[in-house]
């Protein structure tokens, strides 16, 4: 639940980045943190295994500048996709404000997506919360290993089995090069503070 | 969804911390929600860490020890205390949905800082009006 505060003008919110394990959501934190360091002043933390898995979360607090006259600090979270992970994955979303599914495009990963994503829903609804009401943004990644002949999903299946009830936005990325990162952030930034904008008027 | 706080409460809330912890010596005292947002943090001189990293590691953690207390049959673990060699961590729940942060050195006794900070808890609830 994003937090206003009236005294210092400022809107703290919180985005995370939820989908299968080896997904690519930590990916996508990286490329933020590297493309935008000179403004942002912390280092990404991570709780994560020895091959680098996340165990509990990554975070990374990013300044967007004003918004209708606040300043909107924007939380990133991931969470750990694996499936045996249940436990912190959901404590993670606790107060989110919106999500992004980060899916996996690789043909063999369908139904990985598929349950990941149904997980989403029974853990939000945890919080009383329903996937169909929160920000949402879908973003398939890993786009670039068509080039080296990956059988891929395309953006048509990946539509179809994801996102044929919800209906929002989708972008085809790779976290690994960059392409969309910035604009799946872009979007659900934009997609959350709508969401807010009547509280802050 | 959001919530909001105004200047009137936010200045209480400050005014409490400061009053009961700050010139106790402690080094510094955050104010979370559990959802890892920052609502107060005072700190005796300089800001020295980086609390928004504090604030999600504090919510993941008293999160993930919540469950754990339920996984043994206990509704909560009310208090969570970590001694450094120097520096400590205490937190302390204010309600289901904040979470008081302090950290002191060891010159702050604990059994007093455990004292000012359930006084300032309290002070806090009423503010808050929980
Ligand atoms: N080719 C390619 N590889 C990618 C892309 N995004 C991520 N990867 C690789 O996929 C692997 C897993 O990426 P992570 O970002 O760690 O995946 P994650 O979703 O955070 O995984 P968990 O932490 O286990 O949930 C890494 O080896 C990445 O380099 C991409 O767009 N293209
Ligand atoms: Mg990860």
């Amino acid at each position: 639940m994003a937090f206003i505060n009236q005294k210092k003008k400022e809107v703290q919110v919180k985005i995370v980045y939820y989908g299968p394990g080896r997904g690519g959501k930590t990916t996508n934190l990286e490329y933020i943190y590297n493309k935008f360091n000179h403004r942002i002043k912390t280092e990404i933390v991570a709780i994560k295994t020895h091959g680098d898995r996340t165990l509990f979360f990554d975070f990374l607090p990013f300044n967007i500048g004003k918004i209708k006259g606040y300043d909107a600090k924007i939380q990133l979270y991931t969470v750990p996709g694996q499936v045996k992970y249940n436990a912190t994955r959901s404590l993670v979303l606790r107060g989110v404000d919106g999500i992004v599914f980060v899916a996996d495009a690789m043909t063999v990963r369908q139904d990985k997506n598929i349950l990941s994503l149904e997980n989403l829903r029974e853990n939000l609804s945890l919080y009383k919360k329903s996937i169909s009401k929160i920000p949402l943004v879908f973003q398939y990644n890993k786009m670039d290993l068509a080039e080296q002949g990956i059988p891929l999903l395309s953006y048509e299946t990946l539509q179809q089995t994801l996102n044929s009830q919800l209906k929002v936005p989708a972008f085809q990325a790779s976290a690994l090069l960059g392409t969309n990162v910035v604009q799946t952030m872009k979007k659900i930034i934009t997609m959350t503070l709508t969401s807010l904008q009547k509280e802050l008027e | 969804m959001s919530y909001t706080l105004g200047q009137k409460q936010l200045d209480s809330i400050e005014d409490t911390l400061n009053q009961d912890l700050i010139e106790l010596g402690v080094q510094c005292v955050v104010l979370i929600d559990m959802a890892g947002n920052i609502i107060a943090d005072l700190h005796s001189g300089e800001m020295i860490h980086d609390i928004y990293a504090l604030a999600a590691l504090a919510a993941g953690n008293y999160g993930a020890v919540s469950a754990m207390a339920k996984i043994i049959g206990e509704d909560e673990f009310s208090l969570l205390f970590h001694k450094g060699q120097k520096e400590n961590i205490h937190f302390s729940k204010v309600s289901s949905e904040f979470l008081l942060i302090t950290i002191f050195g060891n010159h702050v006794s604990l059994g007093f800082l455990r004292l000012k900070v359930t006084e300032a808890i309290e002070k806090i609830k009423k503010i808050l009006e929980i």
